[in-house]
């Protein structure tokens, strides 16, 4: 098996590219969801200690939104889109076409919670579709679960199948923006350890 | 004025009154807060995982393991002359924060972590006095060795003082 620490740099820039491929299609998903440009940053592959996680996306205790789903299939992983609480239900009211600001932490009702929970299915689909045309592998969504609270709460149990065997976790990341370059939300996954050798491979890299 | 001890996940610290230990974020995870009854020393550990049985010899940060956390802090706090006797502890998160992901594994971490908390807690005869576990709430938690109180705040709970 492939330790994320031995992983060479070639190998590195390989799920990169994977990151990028499927983070590209994702943000145009978005993009047309809500019917406004999206730009992304270049995906990031980070190999990264548990506590440091949370602080991609603020802090431990920042108030966010978090849409994850289980990947099973050729390749076992996690996906994990996260938002800013702010941020999620702008983009909520975007895509239900009401005004901007209707939509507020006292008002979240199952539509609005759904909306929420379609967005990161459509967001991860689009991203594991891109995956499986490039890679020629399988992957099988679960269906999208939709957390609000602490950045560290809502991570900590995703992190915690890692922590079993590892201290790091190795994760692809993509900075979603708005315009004046406004982060809207990370799209995160997270390749199970066992997963990264068929990942490997299947871009003939696994030597 | 004492300062913040900032502890984060899988990482434990000792501290001494006036300075306070806080973590910020506990979902999964469980906050175990011991307080030295005499003197004015507390110590926090941020657990993520039940037991590091579990780990298969891979693993090299042990705080992360509620037995073998517990195993180093009371380590650490013997050498600081505080005997395990004297302690009583105090315990908060062990939420289940995704609600639709059937009988995973995922899904049952939180109460597997709060029942391997209290069994070593047992198992080292440290009382544990009070305890905010379960639910779907994340938790910051803010631990003050001058008073032994442990404050807990939500986002959507409020906080409340245990």
């Amino acid at each position: 098996m492939v330790y994320i620490g031995d992983l060479s740099s070639m190998q590195l820039d390989a799920l990169r590219e994977i990151g990028n491929i499927g983070a590209g299609n994702a943000a145009t998903a978005l993009a047309q969801l809500i019917q406004a440009k999206i730009d992304m940053n270049v995906p990031r592959v980070k190999i990264l200690a548990f506590d440091a996680v949370p602080e991609l996306v603020g802090g431990a205790d920042r108030h966010i939104i978090g849409v994850y789903l289980n990947v099973g299939g050729s390749v076992s992983s996690n996906i994990l889109f996260m938002l800013p609480f702010e941020e999620a239900v702008v983009l909520v009211d975007l895509l239900l076409g009401q005004q901007i600001g209707t939509t507020r932490a006292d008002t979240l009702g199952e539509l609005e919670l759904s909306a929420m929970r379609e967005m990161g299915n459509i967001i991860a689909a689009t991203y594991l579709n891109a995956l499986a045309v490039f890679t020629g592998l399988t992957f099988i969504p679960s269906v999208p679960a939709l957390a609000i609270d602490m950045a560290g709460s809502v991570l900590d149990a995703i992190l915690a199948k890692f922590g079993e065997v590892a201290d790091h976790v190795l994760l692809l990341e993509t900075c979603f923006k708005k315009e004046e370059h406004k982060v809207v939300g990370h799209f995160f996954m997270l390749p199970e350890p066992e997963a990264l050798d068929t990942i490997l491979s299947a871009l003939g890299v696994n030597e | 004025m004492g300062s913040f001890v900032k502890v984060g996940m899988a990482d434990y610290k000792i501290a001494r009154a006036p300075d306070k230990l806080i973590t910020a974020g506990l979902g999964s995870c469980i906050g175990i807060c011991l307080w030295d009854t005499r003197g004015q020393v507390g110590a926090l550990a941020h657990i993520m995982l039940p037991s590091g049985e579990l780990s298969r010899g891979i693993s090299h940060n042990q705080a992360k393991f509620a037995d073998m956390a517990l195993d180093m802090v009371l380590g650490d706090l013997r050498q600081d002359g505080i005997a395990t006797n004297r302690l009583i502890a105090k315990i908060a998160g062990g939420a289940q924060m995704f609600k639709f992901l059937g009988e995973s594994d995922i899904m049952k971490i939180g109460l597997r972590n709060v029942q391997a908390v209290e069994e070593n807690l047992k198992k080292h005869n440290i009382k544990m006095v009070a305890k905010d576990v379960g639910g779907s709430m994340g938790r910051t938690i803010v631990f003050d060795p001058a008073t032994g109180e442990l404050l807990i705040k939500t986002l959507g709970n409020g906080e409340r003082v245990i």
